[in-house]
């Protein structure tokens, strides 16, 4: 067996536009599925799973394989006309800064849909939906092509690979905003209303799409699962480097040399992502600090450039790991007006469903304005500090406002010259 | 399931739009679940979603208006205004606006001689901001239409509108 440390994206090549199923086939695509099928009970693929130490990709970082388990699988009669059981992937990629499963889905759909295939069987689930965002024109085409593509070949449809497993997959393609990713909102929004998200319990895999146990993975977290099955557990676990297991895909975007994204081991350091791959700072240009995983996420400082890129780790720096693909601060940026840009987001993309959010968010964004114009008090600062623990977790009703708060929090903290800079009229210099 | 018959309530739609709505019906266990795509088809179909279309659609999917309405003007890639023939995203999330996404903005509103949220005179644009397309490695971005554009400069954008 060739040497495998890079799964998720061994079949993006410069040479290939994107992987047709042969293609996919030719390097090992559905033997896992194969596996599975012929070998294992659904419920031993839901341990392999659960083994592999997988985690969500999507930025919170739950156990797959422990979400799979409990959904509740002892009513496997299926004596109604639809479906006992769904999976839906979230495909609603819309956190700024994150730009990783628009380029699975694009160049090799298929690893993607023998993911979804696996899981459904997992939990046997009768259909699933991929919820891919609106504005994804041709992720939403190769993956459509994909789907019959699949379906001719016997992988999806009735009796998949001559088995008693039926599965049907739906392309939903949405029609914007970012509260759709977050799960109880998505599957209001796949249900046709509008995205606010539920009150949790009950969580989806017990009561989720229609009421039904309904399991949501992001679409990164799905394409490992075809490679646990196919290379094992022990394997997935040694591609990472240290406490988390398999590798991850990583971006920096920003004023570095090389902005880009590459597949690495999980725990790998940030300084090799940042110096080595993204080839470090623009020429001019000094590294001040980085949103490591998206939007939603804590600054952290170039002192913190030798934690490891892991879920553990960044959340022991004071961060999160989130979707992995880092925004980069340089010296000329002004911090206090990327969380102004960060928060005019969260603010316009706020549902309007809870209180603290709908009007916590523009008083936010008002009292960010203000300081920048010059019209800013330093009791303005307490102000923002106080909107930062009123919107945190535990008082909002999703995690939306508290990953608002996220980058609002560690900047006062790291940032807090460049906010009182304001107050005494020493205006920074625009940056370009 | 019923074929839909030609009832005076969905008058607004054509034959064509009336079909593919009813095919997506067959995906879910609701009828209203298709209320999203069942607003994109028509617009797919005539650029933007009328009053008359909304209420058609609703009629198709045993909804309200209203309930239909609540949900169109909850999506922001729901127009329930007539917009240009191509519509031009740019993105103002936090790469593309650390990257020079203002002077895109700038430059495209100068160009069109539209403010942001405008049709152009001719028709042929309309200039919508968005939220992060995905593709920050190669800020600032636009979306024309369906496409996807790349490292855009005030060259791109002259290009793009073709003069």
């Amino acid at each position: 067996m060739e040497k495998m440390d890079k799964p998720l994206t061994k079949n993006i090549r410069p040479d290939l536009a994107f992987a047709t199923v042969a293609d996919y086939e030719s390097t090992g695509g559905y033997q896992g599925l194969r596996k599975a099928i012929r070998e294992l009970q659904p419920k031993e693929v839901q341990q392999w799973v659960k083994d592999s130490g997988l985690r969500g990709r999507g930025g919170a970082g739950f156990s797959t394989g422990l979400k799979w388990s409990l959904v509740p699988m002892s009513d496997s009669a299926n004596d109604s006309p639809h479906p006992n059981r769904y999976v839906i992937v979230n495909a609603d990629e819309m956190e700024p800064g994150t730009f990783k499963d628009r380029l699975l889905m694009e160049k090799d759909p298929h690893q993607l849909i023998e993911g979804i295939i696996l899981t459904a069987y997992a939990i046997q689930a009768g259909a699933a939906y991929i919820f891919l965002r609106g504005e994804y024109h041709l992720a939403a085409q190769r993956l459509d092509n994909a789907l019959l593509e699949a379906q001719s070949k016997g992988y999806l449809g009735e009796h998949i690979l001559n088995s008693e497993f039926n599965l049907k997959i739906y392309l939903h393609t949405s029609a914007g905003r970012y509260i759709c990713g977050e799960e109880t909102a998505l599957i209001n929004a796949l249900e046709g209303k509008r995205a606010n998200p539920r009150a949790k319990p009950p969580h989806p895999v017990v009561s989720g799409l229609w009421g039904k146990p309904t399991v949501v993975n992001n679409v990164e977290t799905l394409c490992n699962v075809p490679h646990i099955l196919n290379y094992g557990v022990q394997w997935f676990k040694e591609l990472a480097l240290g406490a988390d297991t398999g590798t991850k895909l990583f971006g920096a975007s920003g004023r570095v040399k090389r902005p880009g994204l590459w597949e690495l081991p999980m725990g790998i350091p940030i300084r090799e992502i940042i110096e080595e791959h993204a080839g470090g700072m623009q020429d001019g240009y000094k590294l001040r600090g980085f949103l490591p995983g998206g939007a939603s996420t804590d600054f952290l400082l170039p002192e913190h450039l030798d934690v490891a890129a892991d879920f553990e780790a960044v959340a022991q720096a004071g961060s999160r790991l989130g979707t992995g693909t880092m925004v980069i601060l340089d010296d000329q940026t002004c911090p206090v007006q990327m969380v102004l840009n960060l928060e005019e987001f969260f603010a316009q993309e706020s549902c309007g469903w809870c209180t603290p959010c709908r009007d916590g968010l523009p008083w936010t964004v008002t009292l960010l304005r203000d300081i920048i114009n010059g019209r800013g008090r330093i009791e303005d600062l307490d102000i923002l500090a106080g909107l930062v623990r009123m919107m945190g977790p535990g008082n909002t009703f999703c995690a939306l406002a508290p990953g608002a708060m996220e980058p609002l929090q560690s900047a006062l903290k790291y940032f807090r010259e460049d906010f009182e800079r304001y107050m005494v009229g020493n205006k920074l210099l625009e940056a370009d | 399931m019923k074929e839909p018959s030609e009832k005076p309530k969905f008058e607004g739609l054509s034959t064509e739009e009336i079909q593919e709505i009813n095919a997506e019906i067959a995906h879910y266990e609701d009828k209203s679940a298709v209320s999203i795509e069942a607003l994109k088809i028509v617009q797919k179909h005539r650029g933007w979603v009328s009053d008359d279309c909304l209420i058609a659609a609703a009629g198709i999917l045993d909804m309200s208006p209203a309930q239909l309405e609540a949900v169109a003007t909850f999506y922001n890639l729901i127009y329930r205004q007539p917009v240009g023939k191509t519509v031009i995203h740019y993105c103002n999330s936090v790469t593309c606006w650390m990257l020079g996404a203002e002077k895109v903005r700038e430059h495209l509103c100068r160009e069109l001689n539209v403010k942001l949220g405008e049709m152009s005179e001719d028709g042929a644009y309309t200039l919508l901001p968005i939220v992060c397309l995905g593709a920050c490695d190669h800020a600032p971005v636009l979306m024309v239409g369906d496409e996807l554009r790349l490292d855009v400069t005030e060259d791109t954008v002259s290009e793009i509108l073709g003069r």
